[in-house]
Protein backbone atom coordinates (compact mmCIF):
# COMPACT_ATOMS: atom_id res chain seq x y z
CA UNK A 1 0.00 0.00 0.00
CA UNK A 2 1.10 3.59 -0.99
CA UNK A 3 1.25 6.41 1.25
CA UNK A 4 -1.81 8.59 0.79
CA UNK A 5 0.67 11.52 0.17
CA UNK A 6 3.37 10.55 -2.02
CA UNK A 7 4.70 7.06 -3.81
CA UNK A 8 6.36 5.63 -0.88
CA UNK A 9 5.26 2.87 1.03
CA UNK A 10 2.86 2.98 3.88
CA UNK A 11 4.36 2.02 6.98
CA UNK A 12 2.16 3.62 9.10
CA UNK A 13 -1.37 3.09 9.48
CA UNK A 14 -2.87 5.45 12.24
CA UNK A 15 -6.27 5.15 13.56
CA UNK A 16 -7.77 8.55 14.23
CA UNK A 17 -10.68 8.75 16.57
CA UNK A 18 -10.49 12.23 17.64
CA UNK A 19 -12.27 13.17 13.81
CA UNK A 20 -15.70 14.70 14.81
CA UNK A 21 -17.08 12.28 11.55
CA UNK A 22 -16.03 9.32 13.49
CA UNK A 23 -12.28 7.41 13.30
CA UNK A 24 -10.76 7.64 10.47
CA UNK A 25 -8.10 5.74 8.73
CA UNK A 26 -4.57 7.32 7.92
CA UNK A 27 -1.47 5.33 5.54
CA UNK A 28 1.29 6.74 5.90
CA UNK A 29 4.92 6.64 4.64
CA UNK A 30 7.38 7.05 7.72
CA UNK A 31 8.49 10.62 6.44
CA UNK A 32 4.73 11.62 6.62
CA UNK A 33 3.70 9.88 9.76
CA UNK A 34 6.38 12.21 11.40
CA UNK A 35 5.09 15.08 9.85
CA UNK A 36 1.43 14.27 11.06
CA UNK A 37 2.35 13.42 13.96
CA UNK A 38 4.63 16.48 14.99
CA UNK A 39 0.89 18.88 14.11
CA UNK A 40 -0.91 16.69 16.13
CA UNK A 41 1.30 16.36 19.14
CA UNK A 42 -0.16 19.21 21.07
CA UNK A 43 -2.59 18.80 24.41
CA UNK A 44 -5.44 16.99 22.12
CA UNK A 45 -6.50 13.67 23.21
CA UNK A 46 -4.15 12.18 20.70
CA UNK A 47 -0.93 13.33 21.96
CA UNK A 48 -0.81 9.50 24.10
CA UNK A 49 -0.96 7.87 20.83
CA UNK A 50 1.82 10.47 19.35
CA UNK A 51 4.11 9.02 21.93
CA UNK A 52 3.77 5.86 21.44
CA UNK A 53 3.77 6.08 17.89
CA UNK A 54 7.16 8.42 18.02
CA UNK A 55 8.84 5.37 20.33
CA UNK A 56 7.52 3.10 17.43
CA UNK A 57 9.29 5.41 14.49
CA UNK A 58 12.18 4.78 16.95
CA UNK A 59 11.85 1.33 17.30
CA UNK A 60 11.93 1.22 13.63
CA UNK A 61 15.46 2.49 13.85
CA UNK A 62 16.47 -0.25 16.05
CA UNK A 63 15.01 -2.37 13.60
CA UNK A 64 17.22 -0.90 10.71
CA UNK A 65 20.26 -1.11 12.58
CA UNK A 66 19.23 -5.08 13.03
CA UNK A 67 18.81 -5.14 9.77
CA UNK A 68 21.97 -3.72 8.57
CA UNK A 69 23.84 -6.34 11.20
CA UNK A 70 21.99 -8.80 9.60
CA UNK A 71 22.93 -7.99 5.90
CA UNK A 72 26.90 -8.23 7.18
CA UNK A 73 28.93 -10.93 5.53
CA UNK A 74 32.21 -12.44 6.27
CA UNK A 75 34.74 -11.73 3.93
CA UNK A 76 36.49 -15.50 4.04
CA UNK A 77 33.28 -17.86 4.28
CA UNK A 78 30.80 -15.90 3.00
CA UNK A 79 28.40 -16.59 5.92
CA UNK A 80 26.21 -13.31 6.85
CA UNK A 81 24.99 -12.50 10.43
CA UNK A 82 20.95 -13.25 9.50
CA UNK A 83 22.36 -16.97 8.30
CA UNK A 84 24.06 -17.08 11.91
CA UNK A 85 20.67 -15.78 14.02
CA UNK A 86 18.89 -18.35 12.20
CA UNK A 87 21.34 -21.25 12.34
CA UNK A 88 23.33 -20.08 15.74
CA UNK A 89 26.31 -21.49 14.21
CA UNK A 90 29.05 -19.50 13.11
CA UNK A 91 30.60 -20.49 9.94
CA UNK A 92 34.64 -19.81 10.09
CA UNK A 93 36.82 -19.02 12.50
CA UNK A 94 36.93 -15.11 10.81
CA UNK A 95 33.21 -14.65 11.84
CA UNK A 96 34.51 -13.71 15.07
CA UNK A 97 35.87 -10.44 13.62
CA UNK A 98 33.89 -10.06 10.33
CA UNK A 99 30.84 -9.55 13.13
CA UNK A 100 32.87 -8.48 16.27
CA UNK A 101 30.35 -5.84 17.08
CA UNK A 102 27.44 -7.60 17.24
CA UNK A 103 29.15 -10.68 18.78
CA UNK A 104 30.36 -8.53 22.01
CA UNK A 105 27.73 -8.08 23.40
CA UNK A 106 26.04 -11.69 22.60
CA UNK A 107 28.95 -13.15 24.42
CA UNK A 108 28.55 -10.17 27.46
CA UNK A 109 25.08 -12.00 27.70
CA UNK A 110 26.32 -16.18 27.46
CA UNK A 111 29.37 -15.65 29.57
CA UNK A 112 29.18 -12.31 31.58
CA UNK A 113 33.08 -11.86 29.69
CA UNK A 114 34.52 -10.88 26.88
CA UNK A 115 38.10 -11.99 27.50
CA UNK A 116 39.94 -15.47 27.19
CA UNK A 117 41.99 -16.30 30.37
CA UNK A 118 42.31 -20.12 29.77
CA UNK A 119 45.27 -22.17 28.50
CA UNK A 120 47.48 -21.08 25.29
CA UNK A 121 48.29 -23.09 22.80
CA UNK A 122 52.14 -23.07 21.93
CA UNK A 123 51.42 -23.41 18.50
CA UNK A 124 49.71 -20.02 17.99
CA UNK A 125 49.60 -20.06 14.12
CA UNK A 126 45.70 -20.76 13.80
CA UNK A 127 45.32 -17.13 14.14
CA UNK A 128 41.68 -16.18 11.81
CA UNK A 129 43.48 -13.36 10.66
CA UNK A 130 46.45 -14.87 9.76
CA UNK A 131 44.53 -17.59 7.81
CA UNK A 132 42.30 -14.30 6.24
CA UNK A 133 45.81 -12.70 5.28
CA UNK A 134 46.86 -15.86 3.47
CA UNK A 135 43.91 -16.08 1.85
CA UNK A 136 44.20 -12.73 0.74
CA UNK A 137 47.63 -12.67 -0.70
CA UNK A 138 47.50 -16.15 -2.03
CA UNK A 139 44.16 -14.60 -4.03
CA UNK A 140 46.13 -11.35 -5.13
CA UNK A 141 48.97 -13.91 -6.27
CA UNK A 142 46.35 -15.30 -8.21
CA UNK A 143 45.28 -12.30 -10.03
CA UNK A 144 49.05 -11.30 -10.39
CA UNK A 145 49.64 -14.29 -11.98
CA UNK A 146 46.54 -13.86 -14.26
CA UNK A 147 47.84 -10.05 -15.28
CA UNK A 148 51.60 -11.87 -16.14
CA UNK A 149 52.50 -9.44 -13.05
CA UNK A 150 55.35 -12.03 -12.54
CA UNK A 151 56.99 -9.67 -10.26
CA UNK A 152 54.01 -8.94 -7.68
CA UNK A 153 53.30 -12.51 -7.90
CA UNK A 154 56.88 -13.62 -6.79
CA UNK A 155 57.24 -10.88 -4.07
CA UNK A 156 53.05 -12.19 -2.77
CA UNK A 157 54.42 -15.72 -2.86
CA UNK A 158 57.61 -14.80 -0.70
CA UNK A 159 55.34 -12.77 1.88
CA UNK A 160 53.19 -16.36 1.69
CA UNK A 161 56.31 -18.47 2.09
CA UNK A 162 57.33 -16.21 5.49
CA UNK A 163 54.19 -16.34 6.94
CA UNK A 164 53.87 -19.98 6.17
CA UNK A 165 57.63 -20.08 7.76
CA UNK A 166 56.30 -18.83 10.94
CA UNK A 167 56.88 -14.86 10.52
CA UNK A 168 54.24 -14.00 12.63
CA UNK A 169 55.09 -9.83 12.22
CA UNK A 170 53.79 -10.94 8.31
CA UNK A 171 50.29 -10.80 8.82
CA UNK A 172 49.88 -9.14 12.18
CA UNK A 173 48.51 -6.03 12.54
CA UNK A 174 50.34 -4.07 15.46
CA UNK A 175 47.05 -1.51 15.89
CA UNK A 176 45.06 -4.87 17.02
CA UNK A 177 47.40 -6.60 19.22
CA UNK A 178 45.95 -8.11 22.38
CA UNK A 179 48.17 -6.86 24.91
CA UNK A 180 46.30 -3.80 25.95
CA UNK A 181 43.05 -5.20 26.07
CA UNK A 182 40.96 -4.35 29.28
CA UNK A 183 40.23 -7.43 31.11
CA UNK A 184 36.47 -7.81 31.73
CA UNK A 185 36.44 -11.24 32.20
CA UNK A 186 36.47 -10.90 36.15
CA UNK A 187 33.96 -12.12 38.52
CA UNK A 188 32.67 -8.24 39.11
CA UNK A 189 31.42 -8.52 35.81
CA UNK A 190 28.88 -10.90 36.56
CA UNK A 191 25.38 -10.28 38.44
CA UNK A 192 24.61 -13.48 39.37
CA UNK A 193 25.35 -13.82 43.27
CA UNK A 194 27.89 -15.89 44.70
CA UNK A 195 26.97 -19.99 45.46
CA UNK A 196 27.12 -18.84 49.41
CA UNK A 197 24.29 -16.52 48.61
CA UNK B 1 29.62 -46.55 35.01
CA UNK B 2 31.52 -48.92 36.17
CA UNK B 3 29.99 -47.75 40.04
CA UNK B 4 33.21 -47.41 41.71
CA UNK B 5 35.18 -43.82 42.41
CA UNK B 6 34.53 -41.25 45.10
CA UNK B 7 30.85 -40.97 46.32
CA UNK B 8 29.94 -43.28 43.51
CA UNK B 9 26.36 -43.72 45.80
CA UNK B 10 25.28 -40.78 44.68
CA UNK B 11 27.79 -39.37 41.71
CA UNK B 12 27.89 -41.89 38.60
CA UNK B 13 30.89 -39.89 36.67
CA UNK B 14 32.57 -37.01 35.83
CA UNK B 15 33.04 -35.85 32.35
CA UNK B 16 35.00 -33.22 30.80
CA UNK B 17 34.91 -32.19 27.13
CA UNK B 18 36.81 -29.56 25.11
CA UNK B 19 35.66 -28.12 21.63
CA UNK B 20 38.70 -27.66 18.96
CA UNK B 21 38.81 -26.43 15.37
CA UNK B 22 41.38 -26.76 12.94
CA UNK B 23 42.68 -23.68 11.80
CA UNK B 24 42.71 -24.38 7.88
CA UNK B 25 39.12 -25.03 7.41
CA UNK B 26 35.78 -23.69 7.79
CA UNK B 27 33.52 -24.12 10.49
CA UNK B 28 31.15 -27.66 9.72
CA UNK B 29 28.31 -25.69 8.78
CA UNK B 30 30.63 -24.43 6.05
CA UNK B 31 32.15 -27.41 5.49
CA UNK B 32 32.04 -29.03 1.88
CA UNK B 33 32.31 -33.02 1.62
CA UNK B 34 36.00 -32.78 0.39
CA UNK B 35 36.81 -30.34 3.69
CA UNK B 36 34.69 -32.73 6.11
CA UNK B 37 37.10 -35.75 4.52
CA UNK B 38 40.02 -33.83 4.69
CA UNK B 39 39.50 -32.72 8.39
CA UNK B 40 38.74 -36.67 9.26
CA UNK B 41 42.40 -37.73 7.77
CA UNK B 42 44.42 -35.23 9.39
CA UNK B 43 43.02 -36.22 12.43
CA UNK B 44 43.45 -39.36 12.17
CA UNK B 45 47.06 -38.79 10.82
CA UNK B 46 48.12 -36.65 14.16
CA UNK B 47 46.55 -39.50 16.37
CA UNK B 48 48.70 -42.06 14.85
CA UNK B 49 51.99 -40.03 15.35
CA UNK B 50 50.57 -39.96 19.00
CA UNK B 51 51.66 -41.88 21.77
CA UNK B 52 48.48 -43.59 22.34
CA UNK B 53 47.32 -47.17 23.30
CA UNK B 54 47.63 -49.30 20.73
CA UNK B 55 44.35 -50.38 20.71
CA UNK B 56 42.93 -46.71 20.19
CA UNK B 57 40.46 -47.44 17.73
CA UNK B 58 39.32 -44.67 14.66
CA UNK B 59 36.19 -45.69 13.61
CA UNK B 60 34.24 -44.27 10.91
CA UNK B 61 30.60 -43.90 11.72
CA UNK B 62 29.62 -42.62 8.55
CA UNK B 63 30.16 -46.55 7.84
CA UNK B 64 28.61 -47.87 10.99
CA UNK B 65 24.81 -48.93 10.46
CA UNK B 66 21.79 -47.67 12.08
CA UNK B 67 22.55 -49.95 15.50
CA UNK B 68 26.19 -49.35 15.73
CA UNK B 69 25.74 -45.86 15.71
CA UNK B 70 23.14 -45.82 18.56
CA UNK B 71 25.18 -48.39 20.76
CA UNK B 72 27.77 -45.75 20.78
CA UNK B 73 25.05 -43.05 21.85
CA UNK B 74 23.93 -44.97 24.61
CA UNK B 75 27.73 -45.40 25.64
CA UNK B 76 27.94 -41.80 25.37
CA UNK B 77 30.98 -42.59 23.32
CA UNK B 78 29.05 -40.35 20.51
CA UNK B 79 26.62 -37.64 20.86
CA UNK B 80 22.83 -37.34 19.20
CA UNK B 81 23.94 -34.75 16.92
CA UNK B 82 27.35 -37.14 15.87
CA UNK B 83 25.02 -39.78 14.93
CA UNK B 84 22.06 -38.37 12.94
CA UNK B 85 24.81 -35.91 10.78
CA UNK B 86 25.49 -36.79 7.48
CA UNK B 87 29.20 -37.22 6.01
CA UNK B 88 32.45 -38.15 6.67
CA UNK B 89 32.71 -37.99 10.66
CA UNK B 90 34.45 -40.27 12.70
CA UNK B 91 34.98 -41.53 16.64
CA UNK B 92 38.52 -42.03 18.17
CA UNK B 93 37.57 -44.51 21.12
CA UNK B 94 39.96 -45.04 24.10
CA UNK B 95 40.43 -49.54 24.86
CA UNK B 96 39.30 -48.26 28.57
CA UNK B 97 36.56 -45.91 27.46
CA UNK B 98 38.30 -42.95 29.01
CA UNK B 99 38.53 -40.68 26.52
CA UNK B 100 36.89 -40.33 22.56
CA UNK B 101 37.25 -37.76 20.39
CA UNK B 102 34.84 -37.16 18.10
CA UNK B 103 35.46 -35.52 14.76
CA UNK B 104 33.41 -33.58 12.90
CA UNK B 105 30.28 -32.89 14.90
CA UNK B 106 29.63 -29.32 15.96
CA UNK B 107 33.31 -28.43 16.08
CA UNK B 108 35.83 -30.22 14.08
CA UNK B 109 36.82 -32.01 17.46
CA UNK B 110 35.14 -32.84 20.60
CA UNK B 111 37.27 -34.39 23.06
CA UNK B 112 35.84 -35.69 26.21
CA UNK B 113 37.23 -37.84 29.08
CA UNK B 114 35.24 -39.49 31.47
CA UNK B 115 35.91 -41.06 35.31
CA UNK B 116 33.74 -42.90 37.56
CA UNK B 117 32.52 -41.30 40.50
CA UNK B 118 33.30 -37.88 41.41
CA UNK B 119 37.12 -36.83 40.49
CA UNK B 120 36.76 -33.95 38.33
CA UNK B 121 40.22 -32.84 39.02
CA UNK B 122 41.84 -36.26 37.30
CA UNK B 123 39.53 -35.63 34.40
CA UNK B 124 41.21 -32.57 33.63
CA UNK B 125 44.40 -33.57 34.29
CA UNK B 126 44.16 -36.37 31.62
CA UNK B 127 42.07 -34.25 29.31
CA UNK B 128 44.87 -31.23 29.65
CA UNK B 129 47.48 -34.01 28.78
CA UNK B 130 45.64 -34.94 25.76
CA UNK B 131 44.80 -31.62 24.72
CA UNK B 132 48.37 -30.55 24.40
CA UNK B 133 49.98 -34.12 22.63
CA UNK B 134 46.57 -33.16 20.27
CA UNK B 135 48.29 -29.60 20.06
CA UNK B 136 51.48 -30.38 18.98
CA UNK B 137 50.16 -32.15 16.08
CA UNK B 138 46.97 -30.35 14.97
CA UNK B 139 47.11 -26.28 14.60
CA UNK B 140 43.67 -24.70 16.57
CA UNK B 141 41.77 -21.78 15.54
CA UNK B 142 42.91 -19.63 18.70
CA UNK B 143 43.45 -15.96 19.22
CA UNK B 144 44.64 -14.62 22.37
CA UNK B 145 41.69 -12.51 23.34
CA UNK B 146 38.50 -15.00 22.89
CA UNK B 147 40.73 -18.06 23.38
CA UNK B 148 39.92 -21.40 21.32
CA UNK B 149 37.14 -20.77 18.74
CA UNK B 150 33.95 -22.92 18.15
CA UNK B 151 31.41 -22.92 15.81
CA UNK B 152 28.55 -22.22 18.65
CA UNK B 153 30.23 -18.88 20.65
CA UNK B 154 28.47 -20.47 23.94
CA UNK B 155 31.82 -22.65 23.66
CA UNK B 156 34.12 -20.32 23.03
CA UNK B 157 37.24 -19.47 25.11
CA UNK B 158 38.17 -22.56 26.70
CA UNK B 159 36.00 -24.55 24.60
CA UNK B 160 35.31 -26.34 28.60
CA UNK B 161 32.34 -28.30 29.45
CA UNK B 162 32.63 -30.02 32.86
CA UNK B 163 29.61 -32.30 33.78
CA UNK B 164 28.66 -34.44 36.44
CA UNK B 165 26.12 -37.00 36.36
CA UNK B 166 24.01 -37.79 39.62
CA UNK B 167 21.70 -39.82 40.60
CA UNK B 168 19.31 -38.33 42.75
CA UNK B 169 16.23 -40.65 43.68
CA UNK B 170 15.19 -39.18 46.28
CA UNK B 171 15.21 -35.12 46.20
CA UNK B 172 12.89 -36.29 43.30
CA UNK B 173 10.66 -38.44 45.59
CA UNK B 174 10.44 -35.57 48.39
CA UNK B 175 9.64 -33.42 45.26
CA UNK B 176 12.66 -30.82 46.30
CA UNK B 177 14.67 -31.37 42.51
CA UNK B 178 13.26 -28.08 41.03
CA UNK B 179 14.26 -25.74 43.84
CA UNK B 180 17.85 -27.51 43.40
CA UNK B 181 17.45 -26.82 39.45
CA UNK B 182 16.73 -22.94 40.25
CA UNK B 183 19.21 -22.58 42.30
CA UNK B 184 21.68 -23.72 40.16
CA UNK B 185 20.79 -21.85 37.26
CA UNK B 186 21.31 -18.71 39.61
CA UNK B 187 25.16 -19.29 39.71
CA UNK B 188 25.23 -20.32 36.22
CA UNK B 189 25.26 -23.85 36.51
CA UNK B 190 23.07 -26.13 33.81
CA UNK B 191 21.31 -29.40 34.99
CA UNK B 192 19.70 -31.80 32.34
CA UNK B 193 18.65 -35.07 32.02
CA UNK B 194 20.94 -38.17 31.42
CA UNK B 195 20.74 -38.38 27.66
CA UNK B 196 21.73 -34.46 27.59
CA UNK B 197 19.59 -31.63 25.64
CA UNK B 198 15.93 -31.71 24.80
CA UNK B 199 15.73 -35.34 26.36
CA UNK B 200 12.97 -36.03 29.58
CA UNK B 201 14.97 -36.73 32.43
CA UNK B 202 15.38 -40.47 33.03
CA UNK B 203 15.87 -42.78 36.08
CA UNK B 204 16.26 -40.06 38.29
CA UNK B 205 19.81 -39.17 36.39
CA UNK B 206 21.08 -35.49 36.21
CA UNK B 207 23.82 -34.49 34.34
CA UNK B 208 25.09 -30.87 36.20
CA UNK B 209 27.61 -28.78 34.16
CA UNK B 210 28.95 -25.12 33.59
CA UNK B 211 27.37 -22.61 31.41
CA UNK B 212 30.17 -20.39 30.76
CA UNK B 213 33.36 -21.00 29.05
CA UNK B 214 34.89 -17.21 28.46
CA UNK B 215 36.51 -15.39 31.12
CA UNK B 216 37.75 -17.57 33.39
CA UNK B 217 40.37 -20.17 33.08
CA UNK B 218 40.06 -24.35 33.42
CA UNK B 219 40.86 -25.26 36.57
CA UNK B 220 38.08 -22.30 37.91
CA UNK B 221 35.63 -23.86 35.55
CA UNK B 222 36.49 -27.19 36.89
CA UNK B 223 36.46 -25.68 40.63
CA UNK B 224 33.17 -23.94 39.85
CA UNK B 225 31.22 -27.01 39.19
CA UNK B 226 33.25 -28.93 41.71
CA UNK B 227 32.31 -26.98 44.37
CA UNK B 228 28.38 -27.84 43.94
CA UNK B 229 28.11 -31.23 43.95
CA UNK B 230 29.51 -31.93 47.69
CA UNK B 231 25.84 -29.67 48.50
CA UNK B 232 23.90 -31.97 45.88
CA UNK B 233 25.27 -34.80 47.61
CA UNK B 234 24.50 -33.90 51.03
CA UNK B 235 21.09 -32.44 49.98
CA UNK B 236 20.14 -35.76 48.38
CA UNK B 237 21.26 -37.61 51.27
CA UNK B 238 19.39 -36.02 53.59
CA UNK B 239 16.42 -36.23 51.59
CA UNK B 240 17.24 -40.15 51.57
CA UNK B 241 17.57 -40.11 55.13
CA UNK B 242 14.13 -38.33 55.80
CA UNK B 243 12.45 -40.91 53.78
CA UNK B 244 14.11 -43.56 55.82
CA UNK B 245 12.61 -42.24 58.85
CA UNK B 246 9.72 -40.80 58.00
CA UNK B 247 8.48 -43.67 56.16
CA UNK B 248 10.45 -46.29 56.33
CA UNK B 249 8.04 -49.23 55.57
CA UNK B 250 6.57 -47.09 52.07
CA UNK B 251 10.09 -46.70 51.13
CA UNK B 252 11.30 -50.18 51.72
CA UNK B 253 8.14 -50.93 50.07
CA UNK B 254 8.69 -49.26 47.00
CA UNK B 255 11.92 -49.99 46.54
CA UNK B 256 11.01 -53.79 46.60
CA UNK B 257 7.87 -53.58 44.64
CA UNK B 258 10.02 -52.19 41.67
CA UNK B 259 12.39 -54.78 42.43
CA UNK B 260 9.37 -57.42 41.95
CA UNK B 261 8.46 -56.05 38.51
CA UNK B 262 11.86 -55.71 37.22
CA UNK B 263 11.78 -59.62 38.86
CA UNK B 264 8.55 -60.75 37.16
CA UNK B 265 7.70 -59.04 34.09
CA UNK B 266 7.13 -60.40 30.92
CA UNK B 267 7.21 -57.08 28.85
CA UNK B 268 9.13 -54.38 29.57
CA UNK B 269 9.81 -50.78 27.93
CA UNK B 270 13.49 -48.99 28.60
CA UNK B 271 11.88 -46.08 30.12
CA UNK B 272 9.97 -48.17 32.81
CA UNK B 273 13.24 -50.51 33.38
CA UNK B 274 14.47 -46.97 33.89
CA UNK B 275 12.27 -46.11 36.48
CA UNK B 276 12.13 -48.74 38.53
CA UNK B 277 16.22 -49.51 38.36
CA UNK B 278 16.53 -46.46 39.88
CA UNK B 279 13.93 -47.50 42.90
CA UNK B 280 16.35 -50.31 43.03
CA UNK B 281 19.79 -48.80 43.18
CA UNK B 282 18.27 -46.22 45.74
CA UNK B 283 17.01 -49.65 47.95
CA UNK B 284 20.31 -51.27 47.44
CA UNK B 285 22.51 -47.85 48.19
CA UNK B 286 20.05 -47.60 51.65
CA UNK B 287 20.76 -51.11 52.36
CA UNK B 288 16.70 -52.01 51.83
CA UNK B 289 17.75 -54.62 49.15
CA UNK B 290 20.49 -56.89 49.57
CA UNK B 291 20.67 -58.91 47.21
CA UNK B 292 21.34 -57.30 44.38
CA UNK B 293 24.54 -55.13 44.12
CA UNK B 294 25.27 -51.86 43.01
CA UNK B 295 27.95 -52.16 39.50
CA UNK B 296 24.80 -55.11 38.43
CA UNK B 297 22.33 -52.02 38.57
CA UNK B 298 24.64 -49.98 36.97
CA UNK B 299 25.55 -52.43 34.10
CA UNK B 300 21.61 -53.38 34.12
CA UNK B 301 20.61 -49.47 32.94
CA UNK B 302 23.07 -49.34 30.20
CA UNK B 303 22.71 -53.24 28.78
CA UNK B 304 18.63 -52.62 28.93
CA UNK B 305 18.94 -49.94 25.74
CA UNK B 306 17.54 -51.17 22.53
CA UNK B 307 20.72 -50.98 20.84
CA UNK B 308 22.78 -52.88 23.40
CA UNK B 309 19.76 -55.43 23.85
CA UNK B 310 19.95 -56.23 20.23
CA UNK B 311 23.75 -56.42 20.37
CA UNK B 312 23.45 -58.66 23.35
CA UNK B 313 20.68 -60.86 21.59
CA UNK B 314 22.80 -60.73 18.25
CA UNK B 315 19.95 -59.83 15.77
CA UNK B 316 17.24 -56.88 15.16
CA UNK B 317 14.30 -56.33 17.09
CA UNK B 318 11.14 -54.59 16.91
CA UNK B 319 9.96 -52.90 19.85
CA UNK B 320 7.84 -55.51 21.08
CA UNK B 321 10.39 -58.40 20.74
CA UNK B 322 12.80 -56.09 22.36
CA UNK B 323 10.16 -55.42 25.70
CA UNK B 324 9.99 -59.27 25.77
CA UNK B 325 13.92 -59.79 25.27
CA UNK B 326 14.41 -56.81 28.10
CA UNK B 327 12.20 -58.48 30.65
CA UNK B 328 14.18 -61.94 30.15
CA UNK B 329 17.60 -59.76 30.78
CA UNK B 330 16.64 -58.07 33.77
CA UNK B 331 15.14 -61.77 35.27
CA UNK B 332 18.90 -63.32 34.74
CA UNK B 333 20.62 -60.61 36.26
CA UNK B 334 18.31 -59.50 39.19
CA UNK B 335 16.33 -63.24 40.05
CA UNK B 336 18.44 -64.75 42.68
CA UNK B 337 20.03 -68.22 42.11
CA UNK B 338 19.18 -71.01 43.47
CA UNK B 339 22.22 -71.40 44.93
CA UNK B 340 22.14 -68.11 46.75
CA UNK B 341 18.81 -69.17 48.02
CA UNK B 342 18.12 -70.49 51.62
CA UNK B 343 15.66 -72.82 52.54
Amino acid sequence: MKCQHCEKPATFHITELTEPKGPSILHLCEEHARVFLAGEGSATPASALTSILEKQLKMDKVADELAASDKKTCPVCGLTFADFRKGGRLGCAYDYIAFEEDIEPLLINIHGAIKHAGKIPTNLSGSPERQQRLMQLKNEMKDSVAREDYETAGKLRDKIQAIEMGDDAAWSDPETSDEDEEDLGDDNFQSQPSPEA
Amino acid sequence: MRGNGPESDIVMSSRIRLARNLADFPFIRKCTAKDRTAIALEVHRALDSLPLSADTEYVDVAKLGDLDRQFLMERQLISHELNESQGARAVILDPNECFSIMVNEEDHLRIQVIQSGLDLEAAWQRMDQLDNQLESKLTYSFTKRLGYLTACPTNVGTGLRVSVMLHLPALVATKQIDKVFRALNKINVAVRGLFGEGSQFMGDFYQISNQTTLGKNETALVAKVREVVPRLIEYERKAREFLVSENHQDLHDNVSRALGILCTAKKISSEETMHYLSKVRMGVNLGLIDNVKIPTVNKLFIHTQPAHLQKLCGRKLSVTDRNIERAIYLQQHLVKRPDSESN
